[in-house]
């Protein structure tokens, strides 16, 4: 990778210096479909990064934008200090992408998998079966090396995706919905497996709508609705500017809830509507306003429904 | 579509080339048998039929013992098949099930080293399982000539052309059945109307200028130059056919492949 050129810092003007990725402005559209509409984004180095939205908010068309697999409409991109789409290549040799759906070589067994994704992601033939050792050894699979990758586990197909991205030991590394479909013991594993990740060194980008999994991992969140980001920051700043410190929950049936809806609106109370109940947001800021209900921490999850609101794919 | 908003097309790495060949190659390790069974097997099949099922009615073709005339003809009926079904079935599943295309894309591999290095690996395997009707043809009377070890290097050239055609309907069909079209509508003709099975002289003048422009038919003629002796004038011109047709092809399978895989 040493025949690279160096990439060119700062091509978005105004990104911050320590950036691993910044999108700015950036369109995407499908036929009649606006996937992204207007995304800026920037990760900085060293972060493990929540994209955090609904399903068909943008997120994995923003991922396909930054590996140069869609193109953008309008926008600037820069990827670890290149320009994209023009240096996509080059950003690609020092990124590691996970997919949200498995694309594995699936009749080739796991150390093959990997020893062709070295030779892809340009390994120096020197280090290529330490790398593949390494990889073995980062995703628990050095037992199951000879064995072809149909026969693994789902968890299993997943942490291989995951080591063949890291066989480069890249910079920057993109998890698309890395955990969806898993069993929760497994989703664990897998975020023993992200965290590691990021002791490393390297920047990690997830997109996820596992609300549980951004507030655990995440260092910043930037919430995604409707091919944009509606808030950005840490969980901690989100949940204190959307929620604030605590909630009132309160149950009821449909036409209940409803007045109580109408009201609060017309009282200017912050709410938001979660399945067979209200949530009143900005509780504490309330006292004696809101009505009588459970009380509770705010949560990402309050911020998250309350700005991506009741959208449905 | 999004053929007007392609990347800027960059250099093709050697580096590349040889990681999506590493690839196949590693692929085929595990296939080798059936693929090379399917490969030989079937021209062999098509010698022995034609051969000496027709070759009882027809002694001789253009001075040559029938079987003779039909082995070094099947040679490139051979190429063709393994090159053409190969690229397209194979790609298409790579790139619409299995997505493996897209797994390579986000490497540091563009779409053009990836179909490049596709299409020589199929064309390079398809040349060399070419010479399995030859080796056949041996067995049955052909006598050996120097020439011959031309045949590998028509069969290659011949490969990557056909290979680059499958890669080329393979991007531009949806499902596999979209590939039917293709094997009774192009394969088919292609393959019959190439002076394999009898000489093109006695065809009416329509038929034989299909033929002519048919690259199959470019091979064909060299191989049995190859056996019965060289025209070199002529066959420059057939290598410079088979050339044209491989780049052209080859373009074209890059373009279509773009827009099936990068949005």
């Amino acid at each position: 990778m040493s025949s690279y050129p160096t990439p060119n810092r700062l091509l978005t003007p105004d990104a911050p210096a320590d950036v691993a990725l910044s999108m700015r402005g950036v369109m995407k559209r499908f036929g009649a479909v606006q996937a992204v509409n207007g995304l800026d984004l920037d990760v900085p180095t060293g972060a493990c990064y929540g994209l955090l939205g609904p399903n068909g908010a943008g997120k994995s068309t923003a991922m396909r934008i930054l590996t140069g697999q869609a193109i953008a409409d309008a926008g600037r991109i820069e990827v670890l200090g290149y320009e994209l789409p023009a240096q996509s290549k080059l950003a690609r040799a020092r990124m590691g992408v996970v997919p949200q759906d498995s694309n594995l070589d699936i009749d080739l067994c796991v150390r093959d998998v990997l020893y062709v994704f070295a030779r892809l992601y340009r390994v120096p033939a020197g280090s290529r079966s330490e790398a593949v050792q390494r990889a073995l050894a980062l995703s628990g699979l050095a037992a199951r090396a000879d064995d072809r990758a149909v026969t693994l586990s789902g968890g299993m197909q997943r942490r291989l995706l995951i080591a063949r991205a890291l066989i480069h030991e890249p910079e920057l590394v993109l998890l698309d919905e890395p955990t969806v479909g898993l069993d929760p013991q497994v989703r664990q594993e897998l975020w023993s497996l992200i965290v590691s990740l990021r002791e490393r060194g390297a920047t990690v980008l997830m997109s996820t709508h596992y609300i549980e999994e951004a507030e655990r991992l995440a260092d910043r969140v930037a919430i995604v609705s409707a091919g944009r980001v509606v808030a950005e920051g840490t969980p901690a700043e989100l949940i204190a500017a959307h929620a604030g410190r605590e909630v009132v929950e309160v149950t009821g049936s449909a036409a209940e809830l409803a007045q109580l809806r109408a009201s609060a609106d017309a009282a200017g109370l912050p709410t938001r509507q979660s399945g067979p109940a209200l949530t009143y947001l900005h509780a504490d800021r309330y006292d004696g306003e809101v009505p009588a209900g459970a009380r509770r921490g705010a949560s990402l999850e309050d911020v998250f429904v309350s700005l991506t609101g009741d959208y449905v794919e | 579509m999004t053929g007007d908003r392609v990347l800027r097309p960059g250099r093709i790495e050697p580096e590349a080339l040889a990681a999506v060949w590493v690839r196949e190659w590693t692929v085929f390790r595990y296939y080798w048998r059936t693929r090379t069974f399917a490969a030989v097997v079937e021209p062999v099949i098509m010698l022995v039929a034609f051969g000496i099922g027709f070759g009882r009615l027809v002694s001789h073709v253009a001075g040559i013992p029938y079987i003779q005339f039909v082995g070094t003809g099947a040679v490139a009926t051979a190429v063709l098949f393994s090159a053409v079904f190969s690229a397209m079935f194979d790609s298409l599943y790579k790139r619409r099930y299995q997505r493996v295309y897209d797994a390579m894309l986000s490497t540091p591999v563009d779409v053009d080293e990836l179909v490049t290095g596709e299409i020589l690996f199929l064309g390079t395997r398809a040349g060399l399982y070419g010479v399995a009707p030859l080796l056949v043809a041996f067995c049955f009377g052909l006598p050996p000539q120097p020439a011959m070890v031309l045949v590998p290097f028509v069969g290659v050239l011949t490969g990557i052309g056909f290979a680059g055609l499958g890669m080329l309907f393979s991007a531009m069909a949806t499902t596999f059945d979209d590939l039917s079209y293709v094997i009774s509508g192009v394969i088919t003709p292609l393959f019959l109307v190439a002076g394999t099975f009898f000489p093109l002289s006695r065809l009416p003048d329509w038929l034989r200028t299909f033929a002519v422009l048919n690259p199959l038919y470019h091979c064909v003629e060299l191989v049995r130059h190859c056996a019965f002796g060289l025209h070199p004038g002529a066959d420059l011109v057939h290598v410079a056919v088979l050339v044209a047709f491989a780049v052209v092809v080859w373009r074209l399978a890059v373009w279509r492949t773009r827009t099936r895989l990068v949005d």
